[in-house]
């Protein structure tokens, strides 16, 4: 049964949470993310669900007790943003490393300093090789869908990595959007029952957990790390698949808008692609083959199907919402033009570092990359292949 | 023979539990506990104070000393009680030319 | 409470062939710990030499469930593992008791990991978090610790010309911790290991978080004779250095008083690393260490006589 409700980002998490029903959920509070917790929180003291909730107090605990509870086979999530994201660093590396299957929701949020508590993807683009697989999420449909995707593809046999949904705070986490919902019964049956790996709290079949590797070891504990992403890679699209004939809706690596006879295209995550959207619609109006590509996973990077839907463009502009201090162009960007790297006639492409620390992306500001794109397009020479949008000089 | 990372268990845990047991480090010792065991009282200190698990408990009693894990620390020795003096620390390298 | 002749008829849970070096008290008091607890246990342990030495890939010194998460979090890590465990013996998917046990040295209690055992401790988890101070950063190669005693040289307090050790006291971790009113907390020293093993039974019997602080001797930090561990435990509880006392349910009682207590020097003095207050420059702080014992005895006795008969009540 689909149910259609208004709600913020947040709720639409706290309701994947829900219905997930994990059996521990560790949590620290920070803004944006709170409201989720919030949600999910009554949920349990209202004895909606049967999940123990451990109101650690960092989210460096946070992370330290999702560890604890799934290395004792337990079905674990959590949530942050930004620098609570930051403060588990430390063991998120060693939560894959583990190859424990725990979903996070992150709602998306600037690192200070200074310190800001608005939507950029500072957070988890800093995150990107603690060997998660993450996904980026328009809106809180997606938020929702790919919360409960997440699950049974960390817990997949071959995969068993954790996965971290992100959606961009503020913008999406308070917003009020009408969203599909599926019914209780068909997210559980949908996640399953938990068959996990290993379990801590088997004292018959005792176990070694997190022991010291040296030079001896280590490389071959990662390599075999890498294959789990590899896994992952061949398994997301068939969970996406699984979850399209339960719910109605289709996921894939990417989605296109206007895509395949376009010329132009911009790349760019999350709620961006929302009003991207509306640009595309209006230059389109304008007569300009412009077109957009949205990527949902981020990892693994799908650099092989993005190399294919890109290859015959003439000029691609990347937008990232945040910047890699030093290299150059931001995460985005340096991943797409990889991609592109040993192909004949590559498209050019450009990137505009915007919208960090919550900073409003307008229409305008879309068009203006657009169209620097389209002259690139048309013949024009690159300058400053990697420039900022919306920035006051 | 190592083993390569197919062959692995997933996220580096040790399936084999105290599988040290079949580790040595009885070659660290530069010196060796002898265990006089007509002069032991079976008071079971050297059991409790010892740090490698090498003393050899037999229903409840004092059996010998583990030299393959045995480190030679001497505290077994030392804590002995002076009446007893059960345990002797003589020096490897001694011993050796001793049993030879 | 268990003789050594039942303590030793039970399963060893820490197996030799672990890499610790001779004479390392860490494993003495973590043995004297584990066979006090004679039921199923899941342990956690934070980043140190224990943990280090006790699992060099792919060779484990354990034989009961172990893990190790990172440096700061045994505690933390510990709650997850217990959280799942009443979950899912409320849901019946479990039946047996299991008892939980987090080791930490003193860098990862007293300092790192001080935060996530007082959060764990607050949120009221059911487990033993055990901490073997040895005063120091010994698995990074000696360096200050919060539990460190004033006047000891370590690496980066080092005893030079103009600065004689560490010039900052210890903190008081056990009263730290009590001061979370849990239902027991105490102090240890496998030199008595009696009153260990008696501490341990009546930590594990509560239904919450407990907590002993143990002293435990690194021979190659504190420079002494590899054979000395035990006896310099003893000297330390003898000096008053380190009282054993225990706060059971808010009611403190120290466990073990000298009959005679010995000068501070007698602790000081076969340790190497306090041979610079033994030179004609430095030895007048002997004697501030000695008041500053003397003070800690003090206190700790007379709020000892604050629960007279509180117990019969």
């Amino acid at each position: 049964m689909v149910e259609k409700l208004v709600i913020t980002g947040n709720e639409g998490s706290a309701l994947a949470f829900k219905q997930i029903e994990p059996d521990v959920v560790a949590a620290y509070p920070i803004t944006p993310q709170t409201e989720l917790m919030h949600n999910f929180a009554r949920y349990i003291a209202d004895g909606l669900i049967d999940t123990d909730l451990i109101t650690v107090e960092s989210e460096h605990s946070a992370m330290s007790a999702c560890v604890g509870a799934a290395s004792a086979g337990a079905r674990v999530m959590t949530a942050t943003s930004a620098n609570g994201f930051a403060l588990m660093w430390e063991i998120l590396y060693i939560a894959a490393s583990s190859r424990l299957p725990i979903v996070m929701a992150v709602v998306n949020r600037a690192l200070s300093a200074p310190i800001n508590i608005h939507c950029d993807h500072s957070d988890t683009m800093g995150g990107r090789d603690t060997g998660w697989i993450q996904f980026y999420a328009e809106n809180t449909q997606e938020a929702y869908d790919l919360l409960i995707t997440a699950v049974p593809i960390a817990e997949h046999p071959d995969v068993q990595l954790p996965v971290m949904v992100c959606y961009d705070g503020f913008i999406i986490s308070h917003t009020n959007e009408v969203v599909e919902v599926l019914d209780d019964k068909t997210v559980k049956d949908f996640v399953g029952e938990y068959k996990p790996r290993i379990n801590i709290l088997d004292t018959d079949n005792p176990f070694t957990f997190g022991p010291l590797d040296f030079h001896d070891y280590y490389i071959e504990h990662k390599r075999q790390q890498v294959e789990g992403m590899k896994h992952a890679y061949n398994v997301i699209p068939e969970v996406f698949k699984k979850y399209e004939d339960v719910s109605g809706r289709r996921y894939e690596y990417f989605e296109k808008y206007r895509f395949d006879d376009a010329d132009v295209v911009m790349v760019v995550l999350s709620s961006t692609a929302g009003t991207a959207k509306v640009v595309v619609d209006e230059l389109r109006g304008e007569g300009l083959g412009v077109g957009l590509l949205k990527p949902r996973v981020f990892r693994p990077f799908p650099h092989d199907k993005l190399r294919e839907a890109l290859k015959d463009k003439k000029s691609i502009v990347v937008l990232d919402r945040s910047d890699s201090f030093g290299a150059f162009g931001g995460p985005l960007f340096t991943e797409i033009r990889s991609a592109l790297y040993g192909i004949e006639n590559p498209p050019e492409i450009i990137d505009f570092i915007y919208g960090l620390g919550g900073r409003n992306i307008t229409k305008d500001e879309l068009k203006t990359a657009f169209m620097k794109a389209v002259d690139i397009a048309e013949g024009a020479e690159v300058k400053n292949r990697v420039d900022y949008l919306g920035v006051r000089e | 023979m190592k083993k390569g990372w197919k062959d692995l268990p997933i996220g580096g845990i040790i399936e084999d539990a105290a599988n040290s047991r079949n580790f040595e480090t009885g070659s660290w010792r530069t010196f060796r506990p002898i265990f006089h065991e007509e002069r032991c009282i079976n008071c079971l200190l050297c059991f409790i104070y010892c740090p490698d698990s090498a003393i050899i408990v037999e229903d409840g009693k004092m059996k010998g000393i583990n030299y393959f894990h045995c480190k030679g620390c001497g505290i077994c020795a030392k804590e002995c009680p002076p009446k007893a003096n059960a345990i002797e620390m003589v020096r490897e390298a001694d011993y050796a030319e001793k049993e030879s | 409470m268990a003789n050594l002749k039942e303590l030793a008829s039970r399963p060893e849970r820490l197996i030799g062939g672990h890499r610790l070096c001779a004479g390392c008290g860490a494993s003495i008091l973590v043995r004297q710990v584990l066979l006090s607890i004679d039921k199923p246990m899941v342990l956690s342990n934070a980043t140190g030499c224990l943990e280090v030495a006790t699992t060099i890939f792919p060779y484990t010194s354990w034989a009961v469930p172990w893990m190790h998460n990172a440096f700061e979090n045994a505690a933390a890590t510990i709650s997850g593992v217990e959280t799942a465990y009443r979950h899912f013996k409320r849901q019946g998917k479990i039946d047996k008791d299991i008892v939980f046990v987090a080791f930490g040295g003193d860098g990862g209690t007293y300092d790192i990991g001080i935060q996530s055992l007082s959060g764990a401790i607050e949120r009221g988890h059911r487990f033993l978090y055990v901490c073997y101070d040895n005063q120091a950063y010994m698995n990074t190669g000696i360096q200050r610790s919060g539990s460190t005693p004033y006047g000891a040289h370590t690496m980066t307090s080092p005893s030079g010309k103009v600065i004689p050790g560490k010039m900052q006291k210890r903190k008081d971790l056990t009263m730290i911790i009590a001061a979370h009113h849990l239902p027991y907390a105490a102090q240890v020293s496998p030199s008595h290991w009696r009153d260990l093993n008696k501490k341990v039974e009546k930590a594990i019997s509560y239904d919450g978080p407990t907590f002993i602080n143990a002293l435990s001797s690194c021979n190659r930090g504190w420079r002494h004779k590899m054979e000395d561990t035990i006896e310099i435990l003893r000297v330390a509880v003898d000096t008053c250095v380190w009282p054993l006392y225990e706060i059971e349910e808010g009611i403190l009682r120290i466990t073990y008083k000298p009959r005679e207590k010995k000068p501070v020097e007698e602790w000081l003095k076969p340790q190497g690393r306090y041979k610079h207050l033994f030179t004609p420059k430095y030895e007048h702080l002997i004697g501030e260490i000695q008041k500053d014992v003397d003070q800690r005895w003090e206190r700790l006795q007379k709020l000892e006589g604050c629960f007279v008969g509180e117990k019969d009540k």
